[in-house]
C-alpha cells in the first residue's frame, strides 16, 4: 500500500491502497507505512521526504471504519487509538522534514496524520477537504488530533472542526493555518488534468522539501500581531476555562446529551493543554476505547453505510431531463437542461427569483463565480405553455395535493410529452396508483416525494406502484442520485413510508422533541396540508388519528396553507428525558416502520432506517427503526408496548414482524 | 507633426526576392532559406470566384512601455499618429479609402469610437465610416478581417484597418455605490434631497474601482492562467527564461539591423521625435533567474521578465482589393489569404488559441505546416509560447482536444518570430494583430519565403490564425 523513490534527496512516500476505491489508514496501511519509514529514517542519504497519494481525488479518507467496528472490548479500540497516536509522534519528530501534499479528501485520521508532519501543500481544487468528522460517527479524532489541531489552528477554530465534523476547502485551510501552501490545479496538457495535478503537487513539494531541509523555507510563519495578542490570551486559565465552559454548554445545548462524542471532545482537548501532552494522550485513547463502543457511535456507523448504500443505483442508470422550483434548482446545477411550468407570471417570476438568489448566495460565499451562476442558471427555462416538452425526457409535476388537479395535469402534460418521457409525481401522501389510473400509460408514471427545502434535504422517496417499470425505476432513481440526493424506493401505500410513519405519531411531536426524537413531523403536516394527511388517515390502515386533527381540519387550519398549523399545539410542559414517552412515541414509530417491511411497502430495512432519518428526523443516535429493534431487542420492546396497548389498544398492537424478531433473538435485521 | 519617411514602400526589397524566384545563391540570404527555397512550392492559394485582398502597406508607432514618453497623450493621438504614417507612405489620396476600422480593448470612454476621432484628426475626409471593434489582444486582427470581409462582400475596395492601445492612462472609475449616489444627485430636487444623498457617501464609497486584470468568466487573472497553463505543460522556469532571452536578443538584432521598418517616427508634442521602440532589453539568463514569480507564488514560473509588458502603441494597415491597388498603382506586399477564429474553455486553456487556430487555418488553405516559411505568433507569455508549441508537438494533445489523428507538429524555431516578438517589441493589446500581419508580410520578402501564418491567443480563450501569402515580385 506504501511505495517510495528517491528523488535526488528526497524521498517519496505514495500511498495507495489497491484493494479500496479510497485510501484509508487499515492495519495493512499501517504497517506498510512503517516499514517504509524505517527505511527511510535509516537511510542517511534522505535528507526530507514528501507523502503523496496516487488515488485521484482522495488522500487519506480517514481511519478504515470497519477496523473500529470490529473491535470487541473498549480496551481493544483504545490500544488502536495508542498505536495511530504512537506512529504520528514518530512523524512529528521525525529528524527529516516531512511534507504533506495534499490532494483530495483529507479527513479523520488522514488529516491527523497530515498535521502530524512538518509541513502541508494541498491542492486549491474543490476536491480537496479537510477536516474531522469523527464526531458525525459518534468518535473523536483518536490519533492526537484533539491534542495537535488546537496548538495548530487555535482553540475555536479546532472545536468548530472537531464538535462540527465540517469540511474544509483549501482556501479556509490556508487561512485557518492548517495547510501552509497552495497548489492550483492546473488544465489539461501533455496528459489529463488529473493526473498532471498530481504530478504538478508533486514537483512543488519535492522542491518545498529540498528547501526546507536546507533551511530556505522557514517552518513557521512568522505571527502578526493580532494573533501573538491572541495567543497569549488564550494562554490566561480564567479565559481558557471560559472558553471550555461555553463551548461545553453549547455542544450539550445541540447534542441535547444523546451523543456522548462532544463532551468526550471537550475534556480530551482540556486535559492535554492542562495537564500535558502525555495525558491528553490518554484521555484521548481511553475515551476512544469507550466511544467506539457506545450504542450511539454504532448506530451512526450503520447510518454512514446506509447512506452510501441508498446512494447506489441498482436498477441500472439512464440519462433524463427534469422539470419543476425546488425541484428545478437541483436539476440545473447538474448540468440537466429543465423546463419550469406554472400558470401564472407572479409565480414563475417568484420560482426564478428563489432559485437566482439561492445560487447568487453560493457566489457571495464564494462557493462559485458569477460566471458558474450565469451558466447554471441558463439551464433553467421558465414558461406558462407547454412548449418544449415534446422533448423531455422526464416531467416532474409539483402541483397543489389535489387529486383532481393532478389528474387534470397529467393529462395536459401526456397531451405533449414524447412516448418514452417519465411522468413524476412530486406528492407526499397522495397514492399514486391513484394518480397514475388517469394515464395512458402508467408504467410511466412514478412518484417523487421530495423533501422540503428540496436543496437543503438530501433524503428522496421514489414510490412505485404495481405497474411503474424497472426502467422508469432506474431513471428517477439515477435523476434522484444525480440531484445529489440519498434515494428510498417503497411500493405505494397512503403516505408511503415516510409520511405514514409521521402520522402514527402527529399528535405528540413537542413532546418528542424534549425525548430526543425531535422529528420534522409538524413540519411535514403543515407542508403537506393537513387536510391531506386526514384524507390519507381516512383511507388509510389503522393509522388512528386523534380527535384534534380533525377539528383542526374542521376549523381549516390546513397547515401551511393556511398560514397556521401544528405549532399551535406545542404546550410548555417539560417532558425532558421522560422514558414514558419516549418509549411511548418511538414504539409507535417503530412499529409502522416494521409493518412497512411486513407489507412490502419497503424493500429493505436499510432504507428504512434510511429514510427515517433523513425523511422525517429519527435521531440517528439511535440509529432508524430497524437498527433500533436489533439493539434495544424486540422482546423488550413488545412487552413495553402489551402495556401501552392495555391503555390505549390497536395502535400499540405489535405487528407480526416484531413478535417474530421477539419469538426468536437470533433474528436480526442487520448481520 | 511631422513623420519621418526613410523610404517609399515602392522601392524596398526588389533585389533579394528576384534572387530567390530564381533559385540563384544571394550574398544576404543564409543557407537555411536557400534550402527553403528549393523545397516550396509554387502554388498561389488564389481560389476562382474569390477575390483577392492584398496588404498595401502596414506601420505602426514605436511601441513604448507604458507610462514612458506617450505617459501624456490620448489613445486616439496614438491612432491619429499612425494613421497619418500610413497617409504619408502610401500617399493613398484622403477620400479614396472606404471605411476605416480599428480595434482596442481598454476603451477610453470620452472616444469610445477611436476609430472615428482618430481618422477626423488624421486628415482623412469626414466622409469616410469609421468604427472600433474589440476581441482582447486579436482586436486589430479582427479590424482587419471585418476589412476584408467588406471587400470580399464588395462593399468596398480600399479599408484601413488599425488598432491602438494606451496602457498609460486607464478608465479608474468611482465605485458602484459613490456612482449610484452622484446619479442619484443629478436628479435630486431639493436642497434636503440633496444632503441626505450626500450624508449617505461613507468612506468606503470613495474606493476607486480599476478595470479588471482578471478573465471576467473565472476571476483569474491572466498571468496566473499563463502560469498555470506553462506548469499543466510542463514548461520549465529555464525554457520560459530562454525564450524571453531569445526574444529580446532578435528584436534588438531586427533593430540594429534596420528590420522594423513599419516604425514610423512619431514627434510627440512637447516631447522628443520617438523613432525606436523602447522596451527591448537583452539582459542575461543570471539576471533573468534572480526575479521572483509574478503572479503564482511562491512556486510559480512566470516572471516580469518572461512576460509581455504593458505598452503604448498604435498601428495600420491598407488592405485593398488586388484590382484596385493594382489600378492605383500600387504594389501591394502580400496577399490575406485564409484566416479562422477559435475560441476554447477560457479557464485551462485560455491562452491556447494558435494552438487550436493553426491547424484549422492550414487546412482550410490546402497547407502542411511544412509550406510555411515564416511564422509570426503573439508572444503574450514565455511560459504560454512554450505550452502552446508543446501542445503542438503533442499526440495526445491532438488526439485528445483537436480531434485529430495526430499532432499539428511545433513550427520550427529557425523560422519562428525572427524579429522579436511582443515579449520584447511590447504587446499594445488591440494594435499587436496589425504588427504581426506586416512583419509577415515584410519577412516573406526579406526571407524570401511564400506563406507565412501568423497566429495569437486572446482573453476570453480565444484565438485567431491567418495566413498570408507572398506578393509575386
Amino acid at each position: 500500500h506504501v511505495s517510495y523513490e528517491l528523488k535526488d534527496d528526497v524521498a517519496v512516500v505514495r500511498l495507495h491502497d489497491p484493494t479500496a476505491k479510497v485510501n484509508t489508514l487499515s492495519s495493512q496501511m499501517q504497517s506498510d507505512l512503517k516499514e517504509v519509514m524505517g527505511e527511510i529514517w535509516s537511510n542517511k542519504s534522505v535528507k526530507s521526504a514528501v507523502f503523496i497519494s496516487s488515488k485521484p481525488g482522495c488522500f487519506i479518507a480517514g481511519a478504515d471504519i470497519n477496523m473500529i467496528q470490529s473491535c470487541q472490548s473498549s480496551e481493544e479500540a483504545a490500544r488502536l487509538s495508542q498505536e495511530g497516536q504512537k506512529m504520528f509522534e514518530q512523524i512529528e519528530k521525525s529528524p527529516i522534514p516531512i511534507v504533506a501534499a495534499i490532494h483530495g479528501s483529507c479527513l479523520g485520521g488522514g488529516l491527523e496524520f497530515a498535521i502530524a508532519c512538518q509541513y502541508r501543500i494541498a491542492t486549491r481544487s474543490k476536491k480537496t477537504v479537510l477536516g474531522t468528522p469523527e464526531v458525525m460517527l459518534g468518535l473523536l479524532p483518536g490519533a492526537g488530533g484533539t491534542q495537535r489541531l488546537p496548538k495548530m489552528v487555535g482553540l475555536p477554530d479546532a472545536f468548530d472542526m472537531m464538535l462540527t465534523g465540517r469540511r474544509i476547502r483549501a482556501d479556509k485551510a490556508k487561512k485557518m493555518g492548517l495547510v501552509n501552501q497552495l497548489v492550483d490545479p492546473l488544465g489539461p496538457g501533455l496528459k489529463p488534468a488529473e493526473e498532471r495535478t498530481i504530478e504538478y503537487l508533486e514537483e512543488i513539494a519535492v522542491g518545498v522539501a529540498k528547501g526546507i531541509s536546507n533551511k530556505k523555507v522557514p517552518l513557521t510563519k512568522e505571527k502578526s500581531l493580532k494573533e501573538k495578542l491572541q495567543d497569549k490570551l488564550m494562554d490566561l486559565a480564567p479565559v481558557r476555562k471560559k472558553i471550555f465552559k461555553t463551548v461545553s454548554e453549547k455542544a450539550q445545548n445541540q447534542s441535547k446529551g444523546f451523543y456522548p462524542a462532544p463532551a468526550k471532545i471537550i475534556e480530551c482537548v482540556q486535559t492535554g493543554l492542562e495537564q500535558g501532552r502525555e495525558a491528553g494522550y490518554l484521555a484521548e485513547s481511553e475515551n476512544f476505547g469507550k466511544l467506539a463502543m457506545s450504542p450511539e457511535s454504532k448506530s451512526l456507523i450503520g447510518v454512514y453505510h446506509g447512506q452510501m448504500a441508498c446512494r447506489k443505483n441498482h436498477f441500472g442508470s439512464q440519462r433524463r431531463k427534469a422539470d419543476g422550483n425546488g425541484l428545478a434548482q437541483v436539476s440545473i446545477d447538474k448540468g440537466l437542461t429543465t423546463i419550469l411550468k406554472d400558470t401564472d407570471v407572479e409565480s414563475i417570476s417568484r420560482g426564478q427569483e428563489h432559485i437566482y438568489t439561492s445560487l447568487d448566495n453560493k457566489v457571495k460565499r464564494k462557493f462559485m463565480t458569477s460566471f458558474e451562476r450565469d451558466v447554471i442558471m441558463s439551464n433553467l427555462s421558465v414558461q406558462l405553455d407547454y412548449s418544449g416538452f415534446e422533448s423531455a425526457d422526464m416531467v416532474i409535476e409539483a402541483v397543489v395535493e389535489d387529486m383532481d388537479i393532478k389528474h387534470q395535469v397529467l393529462k395536459e402534460v401526456e397531451a405533449v410529452i414524447p412516448p418514452h418521457c417519465i411522468f413524476a409525481t412530486n406528492t407526499s401522501a397522495l397514492p399514486v396508483t391513484e394518480i397514475a389510473a388517469a394515464s395512458k400509460r402508467p408504467e410511466k408514471v412514478i412518484g417523487m416525494h421530495y423533501f422540503s427545502p428540496v436543496d437543503k434535504m438530501q433524503l428522496l422517496e421514489i414510490v412505485t406502484t404495481d405497474k411503474t417499470s424497472q426502467d422508469t425505476i432506474a431513471s428517477a432513481f439515477s435523476l434522484g442520485v444525480k440531484q445529489g440526493k440519498t434515494v428510498i424506493v417503497v411500493k405505494d401505500c397512503p403516505g408511503f413510508y415516510t409520511t405514514r410513519v409521521c402520522i402514527s405519531l402527529e399528535e405528540h411531536t413537542a413532546i418528542g422533541h424534549s425525548v430526543g426524537l425531535s422529528l420534522s413531523i409538524p413540519l411535514i403536516c403543515d407542508e403537506v396540508g393537513l387536510d391531506v394527511i386526514l384524507h390519507i388517515s381516512e383511507v388509510g390502515y389503522g393509522c388512528c388519528l386523534s380527535l384534534h386533527m380533525s377539528d383542526t381540519c374542521s376549523l381549516y387550519l390546513v397547515g401551511r396553507k393556511s398560514g397556521k398549523g401544528f405549532f399551535l399545539y406545542e404546550k410548555g410542559k417539560n417532558y425532558k428525558n421522560d422514558i414514558y414517552w419516549f418509549h411511548r412515541l418511538i414504539s409507535r414509530v417503530v412499529n409502522e416502520s416494521l409493518l412497512c417491511l411486513q407489507e412490502g411497502v419497503l424493500r429493505n430495512p436499510v432504507e428504512g432506517d434510511i429514510g427515517a432519518i433523513f425523511g422525517f428526523g429519527y435521531p440517528p443516535s439511535i440509529g432508524g427503526p430497524f437498527r433500533f429493534v436489533d439493539t434495544f431487542g424486540a422482546e423488550r420492546l413488545v412487552s413495553i408496548m402489551r402495556k401501552y396497548e392495555e391503555v390505549y389498544g390497536a395502535p400499540f398492537t405489535p405487528c407480526q414482524l416484531l413478535l417474530d424478531h421477539a419469538k426468536d433473538p437470533s433474528k436480526k435485521f442487520y448481520k | 507633426m511631422a513623420s519621418m519617411l526613410l523610404t517609399t514602400m515602392r522601392s524596398c526589397h526588389v533585389s533579394p526576392s528576384l534572387a530567390m524566384r530564381f533559385g540563384a545563391r544571394s550574398l544576404s540570404t543564409t543557407a537555411q532559406l536557400q534550402a527553403q527555397v528549393q523545397t516550396k512550392s509554387k502554388k498561389t492559394l488564389a481560389r476562382p470566384g474569390v477575390k483577392n485582398i492584398v496588404l498595401v502597406e502596414g506601420v505602426r508607432t514605436p511601441f513604448l512601455l507604458s507610462g514612458t514618453t506617450y505617459a501624456d497623450l490620448m489613445p486616439h493621438d496614438l491612432a491619429r499618429a499612425a494613421l497619418q504614417g500610413l497617409l504619408n507612405k502610401t500617399g493613398v489620396p484622403r477620400d479614396a479609402v472606404d471605411y476605416i476600422i480599428y480595434g482596442t480593448v481598454i476603451q477610453e470612454v470620452k472616444t469610445s469610437n477611436v476609430a472615428r476621432e482618430a481618422a477626423l484628426g488624421a486628415g482623412f475626409s469626414d466622409k469616410i465610416p469609421a468604427h472600433t471593434v474589440t476581441m482582447a489582444c486579436i482586436s486589430s486582427n479582427q479590424a482587419m478581417t471585418s476589412g476584408a470581409g467588406l471587400i470580399a462582400a464588395g462593399q468596398c475596395d480600399a479599408i484601413v484597418a488599425g488598432g491602438v492601445e494606451f496602457m498609460s492612462d486607464v478608465p479608474i472609475r468611482h465605485s458602484r455605490k459613490m456612482r449610484k449616489t452622484m446619479l442619484a444627485l443629478n436628479k435630486a430636487k431639493t436642497v434636503g434631497q440633496r444632503l441626505s444623498l450626500i450624508g449617505s457617501i461613507r468612506m468606503a464609497h470613495l474606493a476607486p474601482e480599476l478595470p479588471a486584470v482578471a478573465e471576467f468568466s473565472t476571476a483569474e487573472t491572466m498571468g496566473h492562467s499563463a502560469d498555470r497553463l506553462a506548469a499543466a505543460f510542463g514548461v520549465s522556469r529555464l525554457e520560459q527564461d530562454e525564450f524571453a532571452l531569445r526574444s529580446h536578443t532578435l528584436a534588438k538584432k531586427a533593430q540594429d539591423g534596420g528590420l522594423l521598418e513599419d516604425v514610423i517616427s512619431f514627434k510627440v508634442p512637447g516631447r522628443d521625435i520617438v523613432s525606436k521602440d523602447n522596451g527591448i532589453r537583452p539582459s542575461s539568463m543570471e539576471q533573468m533567474s534572480k526575479l521572483k514569480a509574478a503572479f503564482v507564488k511562491p512556486h510559480g514560473t512566470v516572471t516580469a521578465a518572461n512576460s509581455s509588458f504593458l505598452t503604448d502603441g498604435a498601428s495600420a494597415v491598407l488592405i485593398m482589393s488586388e484590382e484596385k491597388a493594382l489600378a492605383m498603382g500600387y504594389k501591394p506586399k502580400a496577399y490575406l489569404r485564409d484566416f479562422v477564429y477559435v475560441s476554447q474553455d477560457p479557464k485551462d486553456q485560455l491562452l491556447l488559441g494558435p494552438t487550436y487556430g493553426t491547424p484549422k487555418v492550414l487546412e482550410r488553405a490546402g497547407l502542411t505546416m511544412n509550406d510555411i516559411d515564416v511564422f509570426e505568433f503573439h508572444e503574450a507569455f514565455a511560459g504560454q509560447i512554450m505550452a502552446n508549441l508543446k501542445a503542438m508537438d503533442s499526440d495526445w494533445f491532438g488526439q485528445t482536444y483537436l480531434g485529430r489523428k495526430s499532432k499539428v507538429g511545433a513550427p520550427p524555431m529557425e523560422k519562428f518570430n525572427l524579429w522579436g516578438g511582443s515579449l520584447s517589441l511590447g504587446h499594445p493589446f488591440g494594435a499587436t494583430g496589425c504588427r504581426l500581419v506586416t512583419t509577415v508580410a515584410h519577412r516573406l520578402k526579406k526571407e524570401g519565403g511564400q506563406y507565412g501564418l501568423v497566429a495569437a491567443c486572446a482573453a476570453g480563450g480565444q484565438g485567431h490564425a491567418m495566413v498570408i501569402e507572398a506578393y509575386p515580385q
